[in-house]
Order: C-alpha cells, then structure tokens, then sequence
C-alpha cells in the first residue's frame, strides 16, 4: 500500500516537473535581469567614466606626467594638475575623520556597554535623525554657524570665510552617526560571556569595555573606519558649500607648507566640490572642462571602491568567532 | 595593579587604593563616553536651532508702493490686505503700473485669464500660438492669484530687504533692533517676518528673496521622486526576490550580490556623472522627449529632464532598495514556503502569495528611507543640470526642473542675508517632509512589529 502510493506520487512528480511553465519562466528572468542591472550600473560608471577620462588623457593640453606631477589646476589656461585638488580632499577627509571616530567610537561603546535599554530607546533615534539629515543642511550649517564660530575663536584674519576646517568639522559631524551605529553594532555583537568572564575575574565595566570587548571587535569597527573615511572623502554638498570655489594651487618651495598648502582654515577646493562647480554651469559637452571632471570621478570612484571593499575585507578575514 | 613578574599582591590600604584608583578611572571615562554622545546630540541640536533662528525675525522692508495705498487705490476699505485681494483685482494694480510690453511678455510667458487677455492682442496671440515656435503661455494654465500677487509685489510694491536680523537677536534686543532701524533706514517699515509661511510654499521661485517661494521646487522634487520610485521600487524588489529565493550560490549570483554591497558605498556624485553621461547626453532624444515627440511649455532642447534625474536618483538608491529588501525577505520563516510548496504551489506562486505578503511592511519601510535619501540628494542633480532658476511649474516628467535640496543650495551660496533666510525656511520645509517620510516608516515597522 505504502508503495503504491509513493510510486504513484513519483510518477505525478515526474509529469509536473515535465511541464513547462512559460509564465514561471518569464518571471524568474524578469528577476534575473533586475538583480542583472547593478552589473550594468557599475559597468556603465566604469565604462563612462574610463571614456570621458581617456579622452581627456588623450587631449593634447594634458599628459598623465602633469596630472600627477603639476601641483596647480587651472583649466582656463589648460593647467591640470590633481594635487591641490588631492590635498584639499585629504585635509577635509582628516580633520572629519578627526572628529568622526573619537566621537563615533566613544557614543558606540556608552550606547552598547553603559546606556539603559531606556535611554538607549531615546538616544538611537536623535543619531537616526542625524544620520536623515541631508547633507546640503550641513553645507548650510558649515557656511553659517561653523565658520563663523571658527572666526570668532581664532581671528576673521587667520580663518577665511570659505575653508577647508569648518567644512572638514561638519563632515565628520555628519559622519558621526554611520560610525557609532556601525562599531556599535560591532560591539552588539561580543558575546555576553566574554563580558560575564572579565567581571568575574574582577575587571571593571572601563577594563571589560576597553580590554576585553573593544579588541573582540576590532575587525567590526575597522570596517567602520573604512566606511567612514569612504564617506568623507566622497562627501560633496559641504564641501562644495563652505570649502571654496577655487583649487588652491601652490608651488613648491615657494609657497610655505603650513602658511598655505596645508593650512586649513585658507579656501581650497576638493575633488567633489571641484566636480560641482564646473558641472553646475552648463557645461558643453567635449569640451575639455566636460572630460577632466571624468578623470578626476574615475579617481574618486576607485578611491571609494577600493575603501569599501577593504572594509569588506576587514570584517571577513579578521573577525572573531565565538561558539 | 599588579606588575608582571610581581610575587606579591597589594592588601588591605594598598589594595583599597588600587581598587578605588580603577573605579575612578571607570566614572572619568563614562563621563567621557557620555559627553562624547551629548556632543552628538549638542550638534544636532544647534544645528536645527541654527536653521530655526535664520527662518524667523525682523526684517527692515522698504517698499517703492505701499500695499495699504494699492488697496486703497481699489476702494478697499483698511481691513483688507493687499493677499486677500482676487486675482483680478491684483491684475487691474499690475495694469495700472507696469508697460504694455512688460505685460505683452508677462502674458506670452503664462496668461493671466484662460478665457480674456489683458495685454495681448487677441488676433496676434492666435497668431503667435499657430506659428513655428508657438510661446509657453500657448499650453500653460493660466496664471494662479498666488503667482499674481507674487508679480504684483514684485513689479508695483517692489520690496527692498534693507536688512534682516536673526530670531535670537530679535527676541532678546529688541529695543536695539528698533532704534537701529529708526536710525539707519527712517523709510523702512519693521517688520517680524516668518520667513517659512503658506505663502512661501504655494509661491513660485523669483530673483527677490522677499517674494520668492519653493513652489516650483517642492513640485520638481515630487516628481523626481516619483519618477525614481517607479524605475527602482519594481526593479530593486525584482532583484532581491531574485537574490534570496531564486539564485543559487554560483559565482555569478556572488558576484551580484558583492557588486550590489559594493554599489551602495559609491558617492552619489559618481551616479550624477554617470547620469550625465548616459541619461542627459547618450538617452538625449528619450530623456528630453522629442522621441515621444513631446513638446510645448517647459520643455527643453537638451536631455537636462526630470526623467533624467529621476532616473539618476533611481540608481542611487536602487542598491539600498534590494538590501533593504532582501533583509525583510530573509527574516520571513522559511515554515512558509515550506507550506506553500507542500501544497503543490509552485515558486513564484509561493512568492508572490505567502513571501512578499509577510516581507511586505519591512520592504515597504526600506523603500520609504531610500525615497527620503533621495528627496534630500542634491549633488547628483546639480551635476545632472538641475535649472538654476526657473519660476514656472514643472508641466511634465520631460521639462526641466529645479528641486528643493537644489534651491536650498542655490540660496546658501548667495552672499546676501535674505538669501541665508529664505535657504533656512526651505531647510525647514525639506525637513518637515523627510520627516513626514520617517514617521510613516517608524509606525509601518512598529505595526509590522507587534503583529509577529
């Protein structure tokens, strides 16, 4: 009887999975193709971005041996060297991350190892909110309520109204919260035992914190600094707000490192802010203003992406497992 | 503490020190922890203070014409406001003060009357309307009273913002403000203005901060959003549904789902540019609608479209879709496909009636925070070629736009005052629908939550 049955459900098995399903089909490879598109879209950057770039490489008012080696970009005398552009990019990127991962780090070890499951409830959304906040506010916020902290602290003569400090500040106020959620979640995930361990060995909450579950998700908050650093060098609307509307060109030797190439608180323009201020007028296309913000978005997309999958790494090859 | 090596353990006074000195060192950084995240929250807190500040205050306005003589003029009485007004009153004011020509070029622009003309000859707008290159007041609807009064106040009481102080100042130094305003501008009236008002909202863009508004900006950020939506809604559930039900672990589904990690960390003006590059200069012909063969007010020559952005901002936040969507798709019990598929139903049919349904509210969530990514972008559509100043609506997906974070952006950048009050009143706008947004997503995933 038993056999019978289960002879009888083979045979029915075999005569549906012999029947086509024309809709099913159709279906899964609508889906196919929608999972397909973000293959697309990275080709599609890399291909745009590689062409524009290439030709600009190939125009005859720029070699790759003056893209890296000139320290001035003026386009309207065909100058185009990367650098000022580079440093004022790092510099901003710096001085967030400066502010970034003290703080972010700091909020993520009291939400996940001191804070009540109360005030937990109330402070994660205020970070949430943080992190909703569009970034062309914070420009708004750098160019209005920063600088002029910045000026009335160290003196109108030693800080412009555009520069490259309260712009660097804001960003990493804004990268705040991406830190702290990210590392926090690092955290979250130590097991209780260890932290149950280190007390019963007499440790206090700083020592368990700081010795015992910080190192257990180091690989976590690594991945978080990546990311960060990913953020801010990729943040836009800030800088192209409150850190200049001008490359801060230089020449060596001349100009004093710490008067003006490195000083922060002089304009300077970064990448991204470099990209909308050319792009914002209307821009014809081949022309060699069009191509050189390809060059210089191919140089910041393999930046970022280089950054992101690092953090990708980070987490998997470094991180500890606990049975 | 003890020291490596040590053979002996502090007692009884050391040890009571050496414990004490630990527990101290435990509250000092507590303490530090916990500024560490007030600072946080401090920051947060100025922030919005800093914006609420600037949308409030006094404001010295100096007019050319004094509303209360306009109304006056009409044979109103002094109850009566100068906004309150109809739409043909304001028009007789602007019949009154500005040139035939001025109003010849008004009314080609967008009429005032859909059924009359106030400037144009009636034969020679016909005229003008069935010739090669018929004017944008030909298909447009005719001219709101807001746009009016905005054009009244604009050409015959012509405000000029002497100056503007912020909330802060205008609450804790009045009587200063008052004599400094007597003193400096003896024409000027002084006036508390709330920068953010129903006025602001329902008035279109103009050159002069006192009657500008983000009528036109807020209705351009609507449609790009629901542009975006309509590409990356279907497309980013498709490819999550794809990525946990159907895909199986093979390399090219691996390499999917890591380009899709990766797509998610790409600034967001690399999607502009590539935008730029795809949708606004090589899709030109679909982007600006001359392939469908779209013309008429507000369209453009050039790819520089709503479509365009939209389609940008749908990129954007295509790979925060799918990630969003493939968690909610996760956490549903693998007990009801189990079901489903034991009672003979098949793949897709399992789907769509037990899996989506039960990830419905978590997908929905997720789309509801990318949608609020997207309405605050700014630097993709600035690179896309957002318009830096038009005043009429958008007429369609295929005209050119401006958008809120654009005209927020825009504002800020001007170096006059006004302009820092006009950009915080629109910061205050955008925010109010963000968080909007936000709130509809938290009681979504709280009602999602109590239910399982």
């Amino acid at each position: 009887m038993a056999t019978d049955a289960s002879t009888v459900g083979d045979a029915r098995a075999a005569s549906l999975k012999k029947r086509a399903r024309p809709v099913e089909m159709l279906i899964q490879g609508f889906l196919f193709v929608a999972a397909a598109i973000s293959i697309v879209v990275t080709i599609g950057i890399v291909y745009e971005l590689g062409k524009e770039a290439l030709l600009f490489f190939q125009s005859e008012d720029v070699t790759l041996g003056e893209f890296f080696s000139s320290t001035t970009w003026q386009p309207a005398i065909l100058d185009f060297g990367i650098w000022p552009l580079v440093i004022a990019t790092v510099m901003v990127s710096v001085i967030a991350m400066l502010v970034a991962l003290p703080v972010g780090l700091a909020t993520a070890i009291y939400l996940s190892e001191y804070a009540s499951e109360r005030s937990r409830g109330i402070l994660k959304p205020i970070l949430e909110v943080l992190a909703g906040i569009p970034t062309v506010v914070y420009g708004y916020f750098a160019l209005t309520f920063m600088t002029p902290l910045l000026r009335s602290i160290l003196g109108d003569g030693v800080v412009e109204i555009f520069n490259d400090a309260s712009a660097g500040i804001v960003v990493g106020i804004l990268i705040v919260p991406l830190v702290s959620s990210m590392a926090e979640d690092a955290l979250h995930a130590v097991p209780m035992s260890l932290r149950e361990a280190a007390h019963a060995l007499g440790a206090t909450k700083l020592e368990t914190s700081v010795r015992i579950v910080l190192p257990a998700a180091l690989s976590g908050i690594a991945a978080a600094f990546v990311v960060a650093i990913s953020r801010a060098i990729g943040e836009t609307m800030v800088v192209a707000i409150a850190a200049g509307a001008g490359p801060k060109n230089f020449t060596l030797g001349e100009d004093s490192l710490f008067g003006h190439i490195l000083n922060p608180f002089v304009a300077g323009e970064t990448m991204t802010g470099h990209i909308v201020r050319i792009s914002g007028g209307d821009l014809s296309y081949d022309s060699i203003d069009y191509n050189s913000i390809f060059a210089i978005g191919l140089t910041l997309f393999l930046i970022t992406l280089v950054l992101n999958m690092l953090s990708r790494r980070f987490v998997a090859r470094f991180r500890e497992v606990y049975e | 503490m003890s020291l490596p090596g040590r053979a002996t353990y502090p007692e009884g006074r050391e040890l009571a020190q050496v414990v004490a000195g630990r527990h101290r060192r435990g509250t000092i950084f507590k303490l530090t922890f916990l500024a560490a995240l007030m600072l946080a929250v401090i920051a947060l807190l100025t922030l919005l203070l800093q914006v609420i500040d600037s949308s409030f205050g006094y404001v010295a306005l100096q007019n050319e014409v004094q509303p209360r003589e306009l109304v006056a003029s009409l044979g109103y009485g002094e109850d009566v406001d100068l906004v309150d007004l109809s739409k043909a009153d304001l028009v007789v004011l602007l019949q009154q003060t500005i040139s035939n020509n001025v109003g010849r070029r008004l009314e080609r622009d967008q009429r005032f009357f859909d059924d009359r003309l106030v400037f144009e000859n009636e034969s020679k707008y016909v005229e003008l309307c069935a010739g090669a290159e018929p004017v944008p007041g030909c298909s447009a609807t005719a001219r709101d009273q807001p746009g009016v009064y905005q054009l009244v106040v604009e050409r015959v009481v012509q405000p000029t913002v002497l100056q503007t102080w912020t909330l802060l100042e205008s609450v804790f130094s009045r009587g200063d403000i008052h004599a400094e305003a007597a003193a400096e501008y003896p024409q000027a009236d002084l006036v508390f203005r709330s920068w953010v008002s129903g006025r602001f909202l329902v008035s279109p863009q103009a050159p002069d901060p006192a009657v500008a508004g983000v009528r036109t900006a807020v209705l351009g950020s609507l449609w790009i959003v629901a542009i975006t939506l309509l590409f990356s809604f279907p497309v980013g559930v498709g490819a999550a549904i794809y990525l946990e039900e159907y895909a199986s672990d093979n390399r090219l589904n691996r390499l999917i789902q890591t380009n899709i990690n990766n797509l998610a960390g790409v600034p967001s003006i690399i999607y502009g540019m590539l935008g730029l590059a795809i949708f606004v200069r090589a899709l030109e012909g679909f982007s600006s609608g001359a392939f469908f063969g779209v013309g008429g007010a507000g369209a453009t020559t050039n790819g520089r479209t709503i479509v365009a952005a939209g389609l940008t901002l749908g990129l954007l936040i295509l790979p925060i879709i799918i990630i969003n969507a493939q968690e909610a798709i996760r956490a549903v019990p693998r007990s009801l496909r189990q079901a489903g598929m034991a009672l003979g139903a098949t793949k897709w049919q399992t789907t769509r009636a037990h899996v989506l349904p039960s990830a419905l509210p978590g997908i929905l969530t997720g789309t509801i925070l990318a949608v609020a990514r997207a309405l605050g972008e700014t630097a993709p559509l600035v690179v896309v070629g957002a318009s830096t100043f038009i005043t009429t609506d958008p007429s369609g997906p295929f005209s050119k736009f401006t958008a809120l974070p654009i005209q927020i952006y825009q504002w800020t950048s001007r170096p006059q005052d006004e302009f820092r009050n006009i950009a915080a009143a629109a910061i205050i706008v955008l925010l109010v629908m963000l968080l909007t947004l936000n709130a509809t997503a938290v009681i979504l995933r709280n009602r999602y939550a109590r239910r399982v």
